[in-house]
């Protein structure tokens, strides 16, 4: 007989027996070896088998005729061949639907982060997103506990973090394995996509508990560390910001640019039909997946190789983000030891099989022998919906006997890590200086606090930058120090902050931007909100250096009173046109206006650098000098309040 | 020799032919001779021209000022009314482009973008004469989705069936104009390809040009880097003045900004007149619209621009228009 399988082929019916992808052929091809393997170990086979059909008898007493069932299942399941209980085989799947479910809502969230605008507002209307976009990161318990530690408040909606918690502690680690969106690409990335080698012994192997899993518990507890003396650094890697930060700004942008560059091609075909037809997808698509113009973000490059490398991690550890790096997978993981809800194994069923451990998710040992790490189970079902022998059973208040569930820590490298963490800050900040004048580049968001509780708060979710309609914000990259990595930052060379606009504040899970007001922003019968000032470079002005009208800054300037005044001048101006040889050019004199900015009225809003025509290097450009929300930080005696801090 | 090396040698032989074939062909079509984009320069150039040729008397009405009553929707029906109604100007099955000014993030009260009953008015008006599709538009300045929102135009347009089309990059495309300034640019497609254009400007103040109103709202039919044209601002106006050629102009000075134009912000900027004028000639509407923030159309070099290539007639008084 040919050892080799056919290959399958979908029309020709069932031809090539096809394993399903997330179970693997290895033990399943040999029944022979596990019975010969069996036998060895357990030596009253004939009392076994009775134990075993009988307890398939009761479990599946719900369904009709249940005497003449295992027959028919025996083909399927190897082993003894006994079905996991009806309740798990349904639960598997609502957990397959919820993790769809939420990964979809997810990316409806994230692909709604963005103001499109509608035909049913009237003019009055403030300008707000209708759905609670930023949902996943107000549950995130990490993101809770960070800025609990760091600010000691929990801001608004952050308290639906304790949904979650409370989750976690009657069921474990469940939102790993049924609503992490992050996760759920991960779990899709490893069976969608496994390496070769990552078959039978070998994916075996990799599923069982490593040391390295301790590592994102040093890596939480590093972050914790850095939270308690004051920065949320942590957002780095938590999981919903990580999603959001890489899907929109490096995925989501990348699309559009592809898809963009794509119906280029087709229209180019001067085909009506086909014009139309591209002209409608991407109407659709500006409306729903991106927006009407194209998104650049400042060094995304580093952002999206790190998704595609863990993404691709999973084709030889599956789930790797999950098992080795995921602060919040840890964070949840230490309370895990608390849950109701857990497995049980009877260790003497267990026929070495290792159906489970082909299928877990979290390498947390499901099989009998030893003991499960509770605090590493997603709670994805799959062991006990694998298990042939009746091994497993997750139920209420299980008999801890065979459980480990507390992680598996060395308790001075945990406070070592932890320490680690909290030196790491004022190491940083003593670099980057942020409470004395650190780099003009940092111009925060409108509505941003004061840097260092700014650092406090900002989780750099990147929520601020995907929902910016002008692309004026952008992930910073060591312009606010090492420290500083992917917060926030306006470039107005790129987009401008857009006057009455106040989404920032609004999408904001943690406060970094508070939810301001137009009102408050635009300063209608109060000071209006500064993120900086706008400076002209003479030397580089048309009117200033060039004898050239111009003035497009202040047509822009939105502030009213504008903040930029031009004062008309005559200056001379040399006759370009070509003169003949020997002869003085002929002199001009023409009237321009020269554009100069009052200090007292600019917003920082930088409209006027986005819209100078000179593109390289602008002639007018914003720094954060003046910002409202600084003490130092200013220009004007008027505006310094020493008595205040 | 065998047989099957034969076959396979004549294989070989064969896909290597084919393959230094295939090279071959590929750099010939594909061969690229350098230099800088000289086909490029011999585009012809385009105008678009919208206006009705029906000939109609030299007495009849060029323009009518409309300023009987203070309801909008009220002055735009009497002025159109004047010029012998919409059915002059839209035939039955028209797309009709509406074109009015939504450049700014600002509330109708401010007066920096068209009024919407205005527009609301226009595009009833355009389908009571039969038009198929109206689609109304613009490349605003500030972000588009917030200035069709909070300008009203989209709500108040949408309501009364208007296509109402946000500008996204792919519905530009670049055109030769061949003005004096205005070579090559980018054009805003929905509003050249309509069958009928109705430019619906508002009269305000702007800083540079002095004026604003039907021939600066052309602005709005260009995409790329027009921060560019304000250095030659009057004879970029008149080139586009030049390009397109509306069927109508019906200018909104229900609400006019007077000073810090052209996008306002100061409610006290702005000063209700309740007038609406609409007229074939996009410069005599343009330079009667002018007295009214109290500028003399000599002092408008784009409306001199404008005459001088003979696109209508600054000298307003001289042509035949009516007041109701
Ligand atoms: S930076 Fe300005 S334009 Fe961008 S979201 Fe914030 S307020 Fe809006
Ligand atoms: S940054 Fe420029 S456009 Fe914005 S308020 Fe200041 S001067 Fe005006
Ligand atoms: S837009 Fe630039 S070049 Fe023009 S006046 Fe302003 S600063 Fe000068």
């Amino acid at each position: 007989m040919n050892e080799e399988l056919p290959a399958p082929i979908p029309w020709l019916g069932n031809a090539g027996k096809v394993a399903p992808l997330d179970r693997v052929e290895a033990a399943a091809a040999t029944p022979q070896l596990i019975q010969i393997r069996k036998a060895a170990k357990s030596a009253p086979a004939p009392a076994l088998y009775a134990a075993t059909s009988a307890s398939a008898t009761m479990t599946n007493s719900g369904g009709p005729s249940a005497p003449t069932k295992p027959k028919p299942v025996a083909k399927k399941r190897p082993g003894s061949g006994i079905p996991a209980r009806k309740v798990i085989r349904i639960l598997v799947w609502v957990r397959r639907a919820a993790q769809v479910g939420f990964l979809g809502l997810f990316l409806y969230f994230l692909a709604s982060t963005a103001f499109r605008g509608t035909f049913a507002a009237t003019a009055g209307e403030p300008v707000r997103l209708p759905l609670p976009v930023e949902g996943f990161l107000l549950a995130d318990p990490f993101v809770g506990a960070m800025t609990l530690l760091s600010t000691h408040t929990i801001y608004r909606g952050l308290a639906w973090s304790l949904v979650v918690l409370a989750l976690t502690l009657v069921f474990g680690r469940v939102f790993c394995g049924w609503i992490c969106p992050f996760g759920t690409l991960h779990h899709f990335f490893s069976w969608i996509f496994p390496s070769r080698y990552l078959r039978g012994n070998k994916r075996v192997e990799t599923n069982r508990t490593h040391w390295w899993q301790a590592g994102k518990y040093y890596i939480m507890w590093g972050f914790i560390g850095a939270a308690v003396v004051g920065s949320s650094i942590g957002g780095l890697l938590d999981p919903i910001c990580v999603a959001v930060r890489t899907i929109g700004l490096g995925v989501i942008p990348a699309l559009q640019y592809f898809g963009v560059r794509s119906a280029a091609v087709v229209a180019s075909s001067n085909v009506r039909t086909l014009q139309n037809a591209t002209d409608t997808a991407q109407d659709f698509l500006a409306r729903t997946v991106w927006t009407a113009n194209q998104g650049y973000f400042h060094q995304t490059w580093l952002i999206v190789f790190f998704l595609v490398g863990v993404l691709f991690m999973n084709r030889f550890i599956p789930r790797f983000w999950c098992r080795a790096l995921c602060p919040l997978g840890a964070f949840l993981g230490v309370f895990s030891r608390f849950s109701l809800f857990g497995m049980e194994k009877d260790h003497a069923k267990c026929t070495d099989c290792n159906l489970c451990l082909v299928n877990c998710q979290g390498a947390d040992n499901p099989q009998g022998g030893v003991k499960h790490r509770q605090d590493e189970c997603h709670m994805c079902l799959n062991c006990e919906n694998a298990c042939p022998e009746d091994v497993i059973k997750f139920r209420f208040l299980p008999k801890r006997t065979s459980t480990i569930s507390k992680p598996d820590l060395q308790r001075r490298t945990l406070v070592a890590a932890t320490a680690a963490g909290a030196v790491c800050i004022p190491g940083l900040r003593i670099a980057n200086w942020p409470d004395k004048a650190y780099s003009e580049k940092v111009i925060r968001p409108p509505g941003a606090v004061e840097e260092r509780a700014f650092l406090e708060r900002c989780i750099r979710c990147a929520e601020c930058m995907k929902v910016c309609p002008n692309n004026a914000l952008h992930p910073a990259f060591f312009e606010a120090g090492i420290e500083g990595l992917w917060t926030p930052i306006l470039i107005p060379r790129i987009g401008y902050c857009e006057f009455s606009c106040v989404l920032c504040g609004q999408v904001c899970p943690t406060g970094a931007i508070q939810k301001i007001t137009e009102k408050q922003k635009m300063g209608i019968g109060q000071k209006p909100i500064s993120v900086g000032t706008a400076m002209y470079d003479q030397g580089r002005c048309l009117p200033w250096a060039m004898a050239t009208p111009c003035i497009v800054c202040e047509e822009f300037c939105p502030t009213s009173p504008k903040a930029i005044w031009p004062e008309a001048v005559e200056v001379p101006k040399r006759d370009s046109k070509y003169q003949k040889e020997g002869e003085q050019a002929a002199m001009l004199t023409v009237k321009v206006q020269r554009p100069h900015v009052d200090p007292g009225l600019c917003v920082g809003c930088g409209a006027c650098e986005k819209v100078c025509p000179i593109v390289d290097k602008p002639a007018v450009y914003v720094t954060n000098a003046g910002e409202t929300r600084s003490k130092t930080n200013v220009i004007l005696l008027e505006n310094t309040a020493y008595g205040q801090s | 020799m065998s047989d099957s090396s034969r076959r396979e040698a004549l294989k070989r032989i064969g896909l290597a032919g084919a393959a230094l074939g295939g090279a071959v062909v590929t750099a010939k079509l594909a061969y690229d001779p350098g230099g800088f984009g000289l086909a490029e320069a011999a585009g012809k150039r385009e105008v678009r021209d919208f206006r009705i040729h029906a000939p109609g008397s030299a007495a009849d009405p060029v323009f009518a000022i409309a300023k009987s009553t203070t309801d909008p929707a009220e002055l735009v029906r009497r002025a159109v009314a004047a010029l012998g109604g919409m059915k002059r100007f839209v035939s039955r099955g028209d797309v009709v482009a509406v074109k009015p000014n939504i450049g700014w993030d600002r509330m109708p009260v401010h007066a920096a973008n068209t009024n919407p009953l205005v527009v609301a008015e226009v595009v009833k008006l355009a389908f009571d004469a039969g038009a198929k599709e109206v689609i109304v538009t613009d490349a605003s300045c500030n972000e588009a989705n917030r200035c069709f929102q909070r300008s009203g135009i989209w709500r108040a347009t949408y309501a009364v069936g208007a296509n109402v089309i946000l500008p996204s990059a792919h519905r530009f495309r670049d055109m030769r104009m061949k003005g004096e300034v205005l070579d090559q640019w980018p054009v805003y497609l929905p509003l050249v390809n309509a069958d009928k254009v109705i430019n619906v400007p508002i009269a305000k103040h702007h800083n540079l040009s002095k004026f604003t109103c039907g021939m600066k709202n052309w602005y709005g039919i260009l995409g790329g880097r027009r921060n560019r044209l304000h250095q030659n601002i009057d004879v970029s106006i008149a080139d586009l003045a030049t390009f397109m050629r509306p069927t109508l102009t019906i200018v909104d000075a229900t609400r006019v900004l007077l000073r810090n134009g052209p996008q306002g912000g100061n409610i006290d900027d702005a000063k209700d007149m309740h007038q609406v004028i609409a007229g074939l000639d996009q410069v005599a509407v343009d330079a009667y619209s002018c007295t009214l923030i109290g500028e003399s159309p000599a002092n408008v070099r784009y409306l001199k621009l404008g005459h001088e290539r003979g696109i209508g007639n600054m000298f307003w008084q001289q042509v035949p228009h009516v007041e109701v």
